[in-house]
């Protein structure tokens, strides 16, 4: 039977990761997600599970490492400057092939920035931000349901894969209150057997887990076989939401907050007679490269909006193929862009500025 | 009566890669003789070091991860926390514990997690090439102290085993080494001392072993022991640092 | 009543040692030294010289890093 709720996102990540059968988390505060580490530190005592407060964001990814090694589904998050703290940790986790979850709160930067919503941490996210040739699926939510449908989803995945999944949401996503509902008897799903997990040499062979590897030519057959997991998540898990894209002649193209704004601006040029659409992305990994390359072929053009100085837009521009038509407008420092902005560029796309 | 002395069963064929009269080696086989003599193989999870013993996995016939350098009592905690009955035990040496990972090793004492540390002191950094470690000896010259350590440029040596003492959290500290036979027997005591007390649920232990590093130290390892006996120890006095087992 | 005596027979893996003489060094009865010749990594190791001076204490068992050193029973 669902039931409803107002929550704020972050709290709605946290159940989501209680009713996923999150076992174990460890954080620290940083704003503007202590809301959710405050929300863990109830929820996990009140379900007998494992709660942290750790001395640093680096002890906190690693004492996932441990958790998740242990054969816990286990959980961090974060905002900005302590993701970039936790990038080792990350690797780490993809080359040990170990699942786990990391939610990132994303706030202005670089450096301390402020504690406003930003997307500056797309390419950490995407492109790697920890070091080596590693993927991880990037869940992006628009909405305080995807906050807690999300997170819930990102530990079936992680388990499926033996990876890292992050969760990429902002500080404005983080905060906002919205009605949110599931299954009040809703039980952890995609649960798998891990006899990999570090739990004690008992009936078995002695494991390990590890990601060094320095005999020749292994690390390599190593990577190769991460390259084709990924390669799966990449051909299976690929999601996005198309809003009026059919027969558009400008798709705006966002994540997360500036998904809703561009959403109400395609409804707005609507009433102007301009055919927008909106496709949003909701896997910022795997990128909907595909869907988008099928769009441009209609010669329509794009805006793609951020926040952020231009990142998601890079991943558009190599799917299109075709500069001309892919147009970027972006605000930076926690500013977020307005309706009025937003279609004043469509305007001056289609004014052919 | 008849007495045998063999590699110990939770201890693998392998040869090992460390130098000639490292003391790794040595300490490696204690931990193994204890794990069998307390039955623990099946139970044990070893968290291992970067650092000379970053390898370990190689050597222990029992569960073995890997964790990013210094993270090591962090790592640890996550899996004792979800497998609290298991004997999880964290081998570090004096980089991994002393410089990069003092706040894991700190915070993991004074939360008095259920765990024992096995802490391999040998003053020097191994398996880069001989840096200079927090615990290097003043006028100990290394590679990155060329003209030997001096208190007003780089500071003095580390004692964390007497800083860890003052947390409520940490119940067993001891300090031993294996420059002699005797010390040896008593580094495998102070280590059996700490896994069962991790067993009965006492809290956070954790044995300091002061090691010989032969090869960068510039001597052999003969001269090594010797001068742990003579120098090391004065700086690092062994005994029990505390004891509210 | 009759003493049971038991001859310990001391071995040592040459391919294991890599003569860091630890065990030369520790042994009471100086029966142990370095051998002139190299195992197969090229590393020269220790050799039971005087064998009937072993006791099979078992100290040098106990400083070898390598397990290379095992005490048997000498049947």
């Amino acid at each position: 039977m669902k039931e409803k709720y107002l929550s704020t996102g972050n709290e709605a990540c946290g159940e989501g990761a209680i009713r996923a059968g999150c076992r174990f988390y460890g954080g620290y505060p940083i704003t503007p997600q202590n809301e959710l580490i405050a929300y863990m530190s109830r929820r996990m005592d009140e379900e007998n599970r494992i709660f942290i407060q750790s001395e640093s964001e680096l002890a906190a990814i690693n004492m996932v490492l441990g958790a998740s090694a242990a054969g816990a589904r286990a959980m961090t998050t974060s905002s900005s400057p302590g993701i970039s703290l936790k990038q080792e940790g990350i690797s780490y986790l993809a080359g040990c092939e170990l699942p786990a979850v990391i939610v990132n709160v994303m706030r202005g930067g670089p450096g301390l920035g402020n504690i406003a919503p930003a997307q500056g941490d797309y390419f950490q996210a995407t492109k790697g931000g920890g070091h080596g040739d590693y993927r991880m699926l990037v869940l992006a939510p628009a909405s305080v349901q995807e906050m807690f449908d999300f997170t819930y989803e990102a530990f079936a995945l992680a388990d499926r894969y033996r990876n890292p999944v992050m969760v990429l949401t902002d500080g404005m996503l983080g905060q906002m209150m919205e009605p949110l509902e599931f299954d009040k008897g809703i039980k952890p799903s995609g649960i798998v057997d891990k006899p990999w997990a570090m739990t004690g040499a008992k009936g078995r062979k002695a494991g390990s887990v590890k990601s060094l590897f320095l005999g020749e030519g292994v690390l390599e057959r190593h990577n190769k076989k991460l390259q084709e997991k990924y390669q799966r998540m990449s051909d299976k898990e690929v999601k996005f939401e198309a809003y009026k894209t059919e027969g558009a002649e400008i798709i705006l193209i966002a994540y997360g907050t500036v998904s809703r704004i561009t959403r109400a601006c395609v409804d707005t040029l609507a009433e102007e007679g301009v055919k927008a659409g909106l496709l949003r992305p909701v896997t910022l990994w795997p990128f909907p490269c595909a869907e988008i390359s099928r769009l441009a072929k209609k010669g329509t053009k794009f805006l793609v909006v951020e926040m952020n100085a231009g990142q998601m837009v890079e991943d558009v521009r190599l799917a299109v193929q075709d500069d001309k038509r892919v147009s970027f407008y972006g605000r930076m420092g926690g500013e977020i862009p307005s309706e009025e902005e937003i279609v004043g560029e469509v305007r001056k796309i289609r004014k052919g500025k | 009566m008849t007495k045998k002395f063999t590699k110990p069963r939770s201890m693998k064929d392998a040869a090992t890669h460390y130098c000639p009269g490292c003391g790794h080696g040595l300490i490696h086989r204690l931990i193994c003789e204890v794990i069998d003599e307390m039955d623990a193989r099946e139970n044990a999870i070893a968290i291992a070091p970067v650092g000379c013993a970053v390898l370990a996995y190689d050597y222990w016939d029992f569960d073995t991860m890997e964790a990013p350098h210094g993270r090591t009592p962090a790592v640890a905690t996550g899996v004792k926390r979800i497998l609290p009955d298991r004997l999880v035990f964290t081998y570090q040496g004096d980089g991994d514990l002393a410089a990069i990972g003092t706040a894991e090793i700190i915070h993991a004492g004074n939360r008095g997690e259920n765990i024992s540390v096995v802490f391999v002191n040998n003053g020097v950094y191994g398996m880069t090439g001989g840096q200079m470690a927090p615990t290097t000896l003043l006028g100990q010259r290394t590679a990155t102290s060329q003209f030997t350590r001096r208190a007003d440029k780089e500071g003095f040596p580390l004692k964390i085993l007497e800083m860890m003492a003052v947390l409520p959290g940490v119940t067993y500290l001891e300090r031993t080494s294996v420059h002699s036979p005797g010390d040896v027997m008593n580094t495998k005591k102070a280590i059996k001392k700490a896994f069962h007390l991790q067993l009965e649920k006492k809290g956070f232990t954790m044995v300091e072993v002061i090691s010989p590093c032969p090869t960068y130290w510039g001597l052999t390892p003969i001269e090594a022991m010797e001068r742990i006996k003579k120098e090391v120890v004065k700086e690092y006095p062994l005994g029990v640092v505390k004891d509210g087992g | 009543m009759a003493k049971k005596t038991v001859k310990l027979k001391m071995n040592i893996d040459i391919e294991r040692c890599k003569g860091c003489l630890l065990c030369v060094d520790i042994c009471p009865q100086k029966a142990l030294a370095m051998s002139s010749k190299v195992n197969k990594r090229g590393l020269r190791y220790a050799v039971l010289k005087y064998p009937e001076k072993c006791t099979g204490c078992g100290l040098c068992a106990l400083m070898c890093p390598d397990c290379s050193i095992t005490i048997e029973e000498d049947k």
